[in-house]
């Protein structure tokens, strides 16, 4: 066991996420804290290897796998190996869809510990404490990972990524494909990109964005309408997407789209961790939520606990006064 | 094909939760229990499977409160058999545990194809349960699954990648999957079927075996977070917040 701290990054394709900077840099606070260092895991594509400056050492493991797109599988197998070199002392994964694929099983291989969602993280002595948002952000939880290996998945924008991004010259080290790597039973086939539409929810300067607190799809076409007098795209948080009351290309949030309008008005939307995660940096964002308590209050500029049913129509009677 | 859905009961998050006394759990007694959201969009997907080719939906879920009530509902959905794993202590249930209980059932059951279950549930700290009951049995898993659809024998697994980007895999053998969203919204069960379920279903009982709960994180303190209170709040009636809203827009050039 070391004291090192592992960073996977989570690319399969494209630019490094900003979260793998926020867990360099997260990293390093936590490897001093260890006496350790920090490190970065990176599967398949290595282009870009020269971002890790913030880090001491880039595990690598290529596999002609990887070149025909992403099998939970296969980097399971390929960051398990990089875990049985590193012998860390703390893994991080992002609460993205790798880190949900893997931190299971990879905490479950290593006998480790694991704490989800997670916001916060220091060392106590030779611990780790995580604090991790539960139920929807409306409770946090502060527990102890207590072991030769810990591991944690860490919620995107909980850390700031420029700690990560300083500028050093890591040692790479090639970490050679594991043989199960040739033996896959779940078979990656293809990455493809987001559908183009008519409609693009990132270049608009004000957003009317709708949650689950619309209650049906016949609801919608208030908001619709109120969209329309604006002359602004309706957006909306994932459970409007899952009830399949308005297309993929409309949700904003964690498997959505991030944007950043200069106004985002939030109806019914009550702010869960993923939603969050795609429009906080909006310039100004406005919420109407009827629960006082409501985690988008807490990134909102003004708030509203107004029904949207009443507000709706008088906001729209105002603008075509 | 024969596909076996995990479902579960948790605190409905409309409702306001209390931390309990112990200060590491919330306060049970006085909440609302539903089933995982999550879950009934992976109990829609193996019932378009099975739609699609035939074969069997097995739900199994741990004994929660009001639990008899989501599986009657899937039964009345369309779903085979309904099993309940009875003996697990009260409380909030590692996932850990709830995903080596089932592994252990999934064992006992034997001749199942796929397990699917929601993507996560909002108390998960400990980990999801795909990824932990693929770990325990050894069996390839895949999560934040937005479509599974049969190919000959296989399964063509589609999972969201983030920001709108896809992953497409094949599963060519047993696997255990973390639904997101189905290719369709969960279906509606009536009352007038949920009741035939009632009378015309048996739920079957798998007593919990003995598992050694390996290491987790230990909860130190629940509790709610520090309201920043960043929100100005709007006061007021519809009419004038609705007034003050227009302004705030106004005021940032983006209606005229």
């Amino acid at each position: 066991m070391s004291n090192e701290v592992l960073v996977i990054n989570e690319r399969v394709q494209g630019e490094i996420p900003d979260l793998t900077f926020e867990l360099i840099g997260k990293g390093r606070e936590l490897a001093q804290a260890l006496g350790g260092s920090v490190s970065v895991a990176m599967i398949g594509d290595l282009s870009s290897l020269d971002a890790f400056g913030g880090a001491d050492k880039v595990y690598t493991v290529e596999h002609p796998v990887f070149g025909s797109g992403y099998s939970a599988q296969a980097w399971e197998e390929a960051v398990a190996e990089v875990v049985a070199v590193a012998r860390p002392k703390v893994v991080l994964f992002g609460t993205g869809t790798i880190g949900i694929d893997l931190a299971g099983s990879i905490a479950y291989r290593e006998k480790a510990p694991l704490a989800s969602y997670v916001v916060d993280l220091k060392v106590e002595g030779s611990d780790v404490v995580a604090v991790s948002q539960l139920y929807g952000g409306k409770l946090l939880a502060e527990s102890l990972l207590e072991g030769e290996t810990v591991v944690a998945t860490v919620i995107a924008g909980s850390f700031p990524s420029e700690a990560g991004r300083s500028g050093g010259s890591p040692e790479v080290v090639s970490v050679a494909a594991p043989k199960s790597l040739d033996s896959l039973t779940l078979r990656p086939v293809a990455v493809k990109e987001p559908e183009k539409s008519g409609v693009d929810i990132t270049a608009a300067d004000l957003l009317v964005s709708v949650g689950r607190g619309v209650g049906s799809q016949a609801n919608i076409e208030m908001l619709q309408e109120l969209a329309d007098a604006l002359k602004v795209p309706l957006s909306a948080s994932r459970p409007v997407i899952d009830q399949g009351w308005l297309p993929k290309p409309h949700q904003v949030g964690k498997s959505g789209k991030k944007v950043k309008p200069k106004v985002y008005l939030a109806f019914g939307i009550s702010g869960a961790p993923e939603h969050l995660e795609g429009m906080r940096s909006s310039e100004l964002i406005i919420a109407c939520n009827t629960d006082p308590k409501a985690p988008i209050f807490e990134v909102a500029h003004y708030g509203t606990t107004l029904d949207l049913f009443d507000l709706v129509p008088e906001i729209l009677e105002k603008l075509e006064a | 094909m024969k596909i076996v859905v995990g479902m579960r009961q948790l605190a409905d998050l409309v409702e306001e939760l209390e931390v309990a006394d112990s200060g590491v759990d919330i306060d049970r007694d006085f909440v609302k229990f539903v089933s995982n959201e999550w879950d009934e969009a992976a109990l829609e997907e193996a019932l378009l499977i099975k739609e699609q080719v035939g074969g069997e939906v097995v739900v199994v879920a741990l004994d929660e409160p009001d639990v008899d009530q989501t599986l009657y509902s899937a039964i009345a959905k369309g779903a085979d058999r309904a099993v309940k794993i009875v003996g697990v202590e009260e409380g909030w249930t590692p996932t850990r545990l709830r995903a080596q209980l089932l592994a252990k059932y999934l064992e006992s059951e034997g001749d199942w194809d796929a397990f699917f279950t929601g993507v996560q549930a909002a108390d998960d700290l400990d980990g999801q349960l795909a990824g932990l009951i693929g770990a325990s049995l050894g069996v390839a898993h895949a999560a934040v699954v937005s479509k599974a659809e049969p190919e000959g024998p296989a399964l063509r697994i589609t999972q969201e990648l983030g920001g709108g980007t896809l992953a497409e895999s094949v599963a060519e053998g047993k696997v255990v999957l973390g639904v997101q969203a189905g290719r369709q919204a969960p279906r509606y069960a009536p009352i007038t079927r949920i009741r035939q379920a009632m009378s015309s279903t048996t739920i079957e009982s798998f007593e919990a075996p003995e598992v050694e709960l390996g290491p987790g994180p230990k909860v130190r303190k629940l509790y709610p977070p520090e309201s920043k209170g960043q929100a100005t709040m709007l006061e007021g009636d519809p009419v004038e917040v609705a007034e003050k809203i227009v302004e705030i827009i106004r005021t940032k050039g983006l209606v005229r």
